[in-house]
């Protein structure tokens, strides 16, 4: 696992990628930690940081594009999979090396309200809660970014396709929005997601009869929920999305809370991410 | 030493591995020999366990390859097809990675590059970037990292390609001396690459494993034909005529030769049985001028391309031939004809080796092994019997009838 990090830290150090990444992230930083802090004198950093957020849309699949789709490309994953370390080991070692890039930049951040302080009061505590809940955000990020990379060999489809991703999940609470929030519409939107669960476990694995027993089972839980307690519904869709509502969880951080439910999210999203990641590569060796 | 039993790999319905099983002893250099998609570098990746099987087993030094995967990969060393080579590192930086990767203890490492680096002949090119290697120091850097850690077992799918005739001796040299503490692998088309460093040969056809043996062996096995060449001046039917006599012959083929006046003849026979001398009296004893006489043996390549030469399609049963080494089977189909002659012969070709089927009775596995690689080995000539030629497969003795 180690020697992955290391040549990956190397790899990303060597090449454009890494540096491409750390710049963008601290110009537009800098010019909005300007603007906001220093030229209006306001003494909140996560203003600054929450501005920022949508330059991590763009930076992270930058840096992750690379990162798996490049190895199967060039073979190299061949080296790798026929060395004696495990699949995890590598997605492990991947992700750590993301982390440290991402991390470079953000402990130059740490700098920045140590220069506001120069001006006036600064909560410190506050603002390195809202600069970790930040971290751990960009972090989430770059493991979905690596489970796009090992989805497919090219790095452009990579990019964009973690950039869609990343961005609909930025906007996910408007588009919970779009979705009725009385008990029938959740209702009715449930019944047709629940139909056409159905239809791709058929795509999937081919068998009629289970892909059809599935639906049916779905549907008629559906219905008794409905009939028995329609209140359950009130919302539920915008309960349902707001699981992929990845930046909204930063919100608590912002306001210089530390929060555990955030914690455990983006620590969550991690871990699933990373496994996806894992099996992905498992699944391909299979095929 | 690696144990495969009933190796199959399906890609939707088509099997690039199929039922493949074989042993492979400690301390030999193994070939594996197939023509292009034949299931070599699958079957390669399988070992390695880059990819799974569809089904069957591979264990490699006790160690199952999908149940304790990192314990079975120590003992590997790989070189795929394409070197797995990153273009942004420098050969020396590649090979740390690759030393650190497998786990080389870190007191060790420092001397065993510089050792693998000294016998690939990388030295000088340690500071390099990958990416400004040609193809065949890329090929090396690719071989120095296999060799890395003298794993057990070595395992090169295609080592040769690329390199200069220069390296090739080289990288031969390596790999025979490679050899001698270690199992090494190797895969490749080219027969002469196969049976210079080669203690075994294996070769694949369709996924199938047709014969496993020692070169030595393969070609006893095949040297049930010799084949001689002539042109006699005469007519065809005359010389024909003249010729049935001959004792011992598998095949006769006559046909008008370019020389005007004169007709070439394809004579197939044991290899042991030399007519030489007896053709040359019969054809004084008739006044004919014999223009041109060549002993030709049937090479490692005419086996190669006789036992890969098939169309599964058109595979029968009933056709198997033993390859006597431990106790495996190789299923060939010896029968279907590929012809490059003209349609005349074409047809010709078809009803003899109907014939030789048909007739071949009893020696019906000779007489198949002597008919196919005789359309292999005198494909210019349309080969096979004219119908009406006598089938004298496996009669009477050289020496009787001389006249």
């Amino acid at each position: 696992m180690l020697a992955i990090y290391k040549k990956e830290v190397k790899g990303l150090l060597n090449s454009m990628v890494g540096f491409v990444f750390m710049a963008l992230f601290l110009l537009v930083t800098g010019i909005y930690f300007a603007a906001y802090n220093l030229q209006s004198a306001y003494p909140k950093f996560a203003y600054t940081l929450s501005a920022v957020l949508i330059v991590l849309l763009v930076a992270v699949p930058i840096l992750t594009m690379r990162v798996l789709a490049e190895e199967q490309k060039q073979k190299t994953d061949q080296l790798l999979l026929t060395a004696p370390v495990t699949v995890t080991e590598i997605v492990v070692g991947k992700f750590l090396a993301l982390m440290t890039i991402f991390l470079i930049p953000m402990l130059i951040l740490v700098f920045y309200p140590l220069i506001l302080s120069q001006f006036g009061t600064i909560y410190f505590a506050e603002t390195y809660t809202a600069m970790f809940g930040f971290f751990l955000m960009g972090c989430s990020f770059l493991a979905i970014g690596l489970f796009i990379s090992s989805v497919t060999e090219s790095q452009i489809i990579a990019a964009v396709l973690t950039f869609l991703v990343l961005f609909v999940f930025y906007l996910m609470d408007g588009i919970a929005g779009f979705f009725p929030e009385t008990a029938s519409g959740s209702f009715y939107v449930l019944l047709v997601i629940v139909l056409i669960a159905a239809l791709v476990i058929y795509s999937i694995i081919k068998n009629a009869l289970i892909a059809a027993i599935c639906g049916i089972v779905g549907e008629a839980a559906l219905i008794i929920a409905y009939v028995t307690n329609a209140s359950v519904y009130e919302g539920l869709i915008q309960d349902i999305l707001s699981v992929f509502s990845i930046s909204d969880h930063f919100s608590e951080f912002y306001s210089g809370i530390f929060d555990i439910t955030g914690l455990v999210y983006y620590v969550s999203v991690i871990v699933i991410a990373l496994f996806l990641t894992v099996e992905t590569i498992q699944k391909r060796r299979w095929g | 030493m690696i144990e495969v039993t009933h190796l199959t790999k399906r890609y939707g319905s088509n099997a690039a591995v199929d039922d493949l099983s074989f042993t492979v002893e400690k301390g030999q250099i193994y070939g594996f020999l197939g023509p292009n998609g034949a299931g070599k570098s699958t079957t390669m990746n399988i070992l390695t366990g880059y990819i799974a099987p569809t089904s069957g087993e591979v264990v490699i030094d006790g160690h199952n390859i999908l149940e304790e995967p990192e314990e079975a990969r120590k003992c590997i060393g790989y070189l795929p097809e394409i070197p797995p080579v990153y273009p942004d590192m420098t050969v020396l930086e590649y090979l740390q990675f690759a030393a650190e990767l497998k786990k080389i203890p870190k007191n060790e490492r420092e001397q065993m590059i510089l050792e693998v680096m000294q016998t690939t002949g990388l030295m000088e090119m340690q500071g390099r970037l990958i990416r400004n290697l040609s193809k065949g120091y890329r090929q090396r850097t690719g071989l120095a990292q296999a060799v890395l850690g003298y794993p057990d077992i070595i395992i090169l799918d295609e080592p040769m390609v690329g390199l200069d005739p220069k390296q090739i001796i080289e990288i031969r040299e390596l790999i025979k001396s490679l050899g001698q503490k270690h199992t090494v692998i190797l895969s490749s088309h080219i027969l002469s690459e196969i049976s210079a460093i080669c203690d075994h040969i294996m070769i694949i056809a369709h996924g199938k494993l047709v014969a496993s043996d020692t070169p030595d062996n393969l070609m006893k096995l095949m040297k049930g034909s010799g084949s001689l060449e002539l042109t006699i001046r005469g007519r065809e039917a005359d010389t024909r005529k003249m010729l049935s006599s001959l004792p011992g012959v598998d095949s006769l083929d006559v046909k008008a030769s370019a020389e005007a006046g004169a007709c070439d003849v394809v004579i197939k026979t044991e290899a042991d049985n030399d007519l030489r001398e007896m053709i040359f009296y019969m054809c004084a004893q008739e006044k004919k001028a014999i223009l041109r006489m060549q002993h030709t043996h049937v090479s490692l390549e005419d086996i190669f391309l006789e036992l890969t030469e098939d169309h599964p399609a058109e595979q029968k049963p009933k056709k198997k031939r033993r390859f006597g080494f431990g106790g495996k089977t190789a299923k060939q189909d010896a029968e279907d004809g590929e012809f490059s002659a003209d349609s005349n012969e074409n047809m010709d070709a078809i009803a003899g080796t109907g014939y030789g089927d048909a007739e071949g009775g009893a020696d019906m596995e000779d007489a198949a092994v002597t008919d196919r690689s005789g359309n292999t080995a005198g494909s210019g000539y349309g080969t096979a019997g004219t119908p009406g030629l006598k089938n004298h497969s496996g009669a009477a003795n050289p020496q009787e009838g001389e006249e």
